[in-house]
């Protein structure tokens, strides 16, 4: 079905087509090119029916409004100091409308062992230019859906993160991605490539933040490469406006030995999705992914986490948990593919909500297909209220039923948050997560 | 402050479930301050709903009776404010507190009977150095402090984690149900440790149990037998003794020979 997409895209395509034409090599404007008549021929996800991937989230209201992109601005950078989580010992990078911000942000000088290049820097580097260009769009492909499709047409302002050979990074680098631009509704483009060397470790950051009163569309899109025994532990927060639309792909190969953690927690937007999808494409490699989100309002919120388990002896675990309350609504789906010949693989899947109020709603679907044999796989969601007769246990002590609410809903929390190995990290998700849940007192 | 030293009262108590399926059928039972009584008897007789009611776990009809707690009618009292007044139950089947951890939900319990009793909460010290004391009578592994509740412990683990909390709490009125059951040699020791380190003249203990082999290290003052709902003899304590060379069945020949 062809979906036509709002009149703004394309301006603003040419638009920056011809601010830029003149710098790019011609591999990344084929590929944007390639990308856009993706976009204009197959339009957006909207039809949900029939369409697996899509069929709980419906965003017709996303596709049919228009959003511009406003390549520079203006923006008092100090107004968003406060909304950024840093600690002095990360390497901090603050995007605005998706562009690094060169002077707010620590880009040079510092650990040995990794840099960080914007796209638009590396193309007079023949050596950068060619590892872009072999890795951008390989495991993110801009015909997957109209939001990769969208989001390659736009590349230009993306960076490249690469650990050397041996390299282990050990302060986190932390990416604030904040939205916002002089015109309204605005939509920005983020997107990383992150690569990491054969031995190499690194703590990453994605966050990204928002104004509360604004309108804005973030369209985000990384891919993430793991090479022979390396080592990523990947935390992402999504703290955007309750007035924004989240739309965000994430793409992770791990080759042999190697091993990717992940843990995500998402409190905002209007309407989110994270579709993130891991390739275990090496032998013996682990991947361990988590997440938390909380709900409130009218929210939507959609993940879409797959693990494909190509190579034998991969261990995959995730773990997602849900608070929802008043309307919310949430969505995981998502499967983990054992393919033919990926022996001795060990997987377990788990989706848990809370729900917190009669009308708020969950569609939790993980599924699981096997194709080989001698594997170890066990799935499973659950969607309930607070157990009863675990609230009398704890009123049998004298605690009184808000107090043991409280402390079952943060024990469920707590779950998740205790993956976080940064410690300052840790502190700022206990305050945005647990200092903001919601009184609750079970009925009987 | 309790006239004639009497702490619970429980008069003609009929209890149901599901509008219509009877478990208690007229209980009658007077436990005074510093006693020990023992509630026997065979498998679904009632005696965990015993334990239940009077704790206030909801989902029980109270039909008929009332229960009397330090002279106040607590009969639809909540669990919480049973508790704060002095009111303990160690349950057969301790629950699982998923993320909670054990700490927490024991400083939480402390503090809530301290603010109840007026007195403030206790700071996190005071409280570490009361836990340490108490942890040592039942022999409990630090490790397991920083563990959910009841999560991954093992059977005696969590019956000892029971006990550790009637040490900490210090009711005034303590009801164990069965956690002698399923204990080894060694853990039944220190919960039998744990219960007489508790009993004092100024509380009392309701225990159930099937077997004389806790009520060696106690000295009960009365065997109550319960059955279809019904104490349907007492006795002291060679009654126990009876009763595990004899099992229950001559008691029910015995009653119906009588009607
Ligand atoms: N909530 C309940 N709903 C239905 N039946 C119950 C409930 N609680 C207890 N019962 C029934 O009441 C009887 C007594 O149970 P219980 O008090 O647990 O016995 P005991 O502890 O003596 O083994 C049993 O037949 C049991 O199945
Ligand atoms: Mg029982």
């Amino acid at each position: 079905m062809t979906t036509s997409v709002p009149e703004q895209y394309i301006k603003d395509y040419k638009n920056l087509n011809s601010q830029i034409n003149q710098s790019e090599p011609n591999w990344l404007n084929d590929l944007r090119k390639k990308a856009f008549q993706n976009l204009s021929k197959n339009g957006f996800p909207t039809k949900r029916k029939g369409n697996e991937k899509w069929k709980y989230t419906n965003i017709s209201k996303l596709a049919k409004t228009s959003f511009s992109f406003e390549k520079e601005n203006i923006l008092q950078k100090s107004n968003y100091k406060n909304l950024i989580i840093s600690d002095d010992s990360w390497i901090n990078l603050t995007f605005i409308n998706g562009a690094l911000q060169t002077d707010i942000s620590k880009i040079k000088n510092f650990e040995k062992g990794i840099t960080v290049t914007k796209f638009s820097d590396a193309f007079g580097n023949p050596k950068i230019n060619q590892l872009i260009k072999d890795n951008l769009s390989k495991f993110s492909q801009i015909d997957e859906d109209g939001f990769t499709s969208l989001n390659t047409a736009f590349i230009n302002d993306g960076i490249l993160i690469n650990v050397d050979e041996n390299a282990k990074i050990l302060n986190p680098i932390n990416l604030s991605f904040i939205s916002h631009s002089t015109v309204t509704p605005n939509v920005s483009y983020p997107r990383i490539l992150i690569i990491a060397n054969k031995n190499s470790s690194l703590n990453i950051i994605e966050n990204y933040i928002g104004d509360s009163s604004i309108q804005s569309f973030t369209n985000s899109v990384s891919e993430i490469m793991l090479e022979d025994s390396s080592k990523i532990s990947h935390y992402r927060l999504l703290n955007e406006g309750q007035n924004t639309f989240h739309i965000e792909s994430s793409r992770v190969n791990l080759k042999s030995n190697s091993t990717f953690e992940s843990t995500s927690f998402s409190k905002s937007s209007k309407i989110s999705r994270y579709d993130l999808k891991v390739n275990i494409e090496g032998e013996n490699s682990y991947c361990n992914l988590n997440g938390l989100y909380l709900t409130s309002g009218t929210q939507h919120i959609d993940n879409y986490i797959n693990i494909d388990h190509i190579k034998p002896k991969g261990t995959s675990r995730l773990n997602y948990k849900g608070i929802l309350t008043e309307k919310s609504r949430a969505v995981f789906g998502g499967t983990v593919w054992v393919r033919e010949g990926a022996m001795k693989t060990d997987s377990i899947q788990s989706d848990k909500n809370l729900l917190l109020s009669d009308e708020a709603e969950v569609d939790s679907k993980p599924a699981l297909f096997i194709y080989a044999d001698d594997v170890q796989c066990a799935h499973g969601a659950t969607a309930g209220n607070i157990d009863a007769e675990t609230i009398f246990y704890m009123r049998s002590r004298g605690i009184d039923l808000e107090t043991a609410s409280k402390l079952l809903i943060n024990g469920f929390a707590n779950e998740i948050i205790d993956c976080v190995n940064i410690p300052g990290l840790k502190k700022e998700l206990e305050k945005l997560f647990l200092e903001s849940l919601p009184k609750y007192k079970l009925e009987f | 402050m309790i006239k004639e030293k009497s702490l619970l009262e429980i008069k003609n108590l009929h209890v149901s479930v599901d509008d219509d399926i009877k478990i208690l059928n007229g209980i009658n039972l007077t436990i005074k301050l510093g006693e020990i009584h023992v509630i026997m008897g065979p498998n679904g007789s009632g005696k965990s709903t015993l334990a239940n009611v009077l704790s206030g776990r909801p989902g029980y009809n109270i039909d008929k009776g009332e229960i009397i707690f330090k002279g106040e009618d607590i009969t639809s009292q909540d669990p919480e404010i049973r508790a704060r007044n002095g009111m303990f139950l160690a349950f057969q089947y301790p629950m699982e507190l998923p993320g909670v951890r054990t700490w927490q939900f024991l400083k939480s319990s402390v503090d809530a009977i301290r603010l109840h009793n007026e007195l403030p909460e206790l700071k996190i010290k005071e409280f570490d150095k009361l836990l340490e004391e108490k942890k040592e009578i039942v022999e409990m592994n630090s490790e397991l402090l920083k563990r959910s509740v009841n999560e991954g412990f093992s059977g005696g683990e969590k019956k000892r984690n029971e006990i550790l909390q009637l040490s900490l709490l210090n009711p005034t009125f303590a009801m164990l149900d069965e956690t002698d059951s399923g204990l080894d040699i060694d853990a039944l020791q220190i919960v039998a440790k744990g219960v007489k380190n508790y009993h004092n003249n100024n509380n009392s203990v309701m225990l159930v149990t099937h077997y004389q082999r806790i009520l060696n290290h106690l000295s009960p003052d009365y065997i109550h037998v319960l059955m279809d709902g019904k104490i349907v003899k007492s006795g002291d304590k060679s009654l126990s003794l009876e009763l595990e060379s004899k099992g229950y069945e001559w008691i029910r020949e015995s009653i119906l020979k009588q009607s």
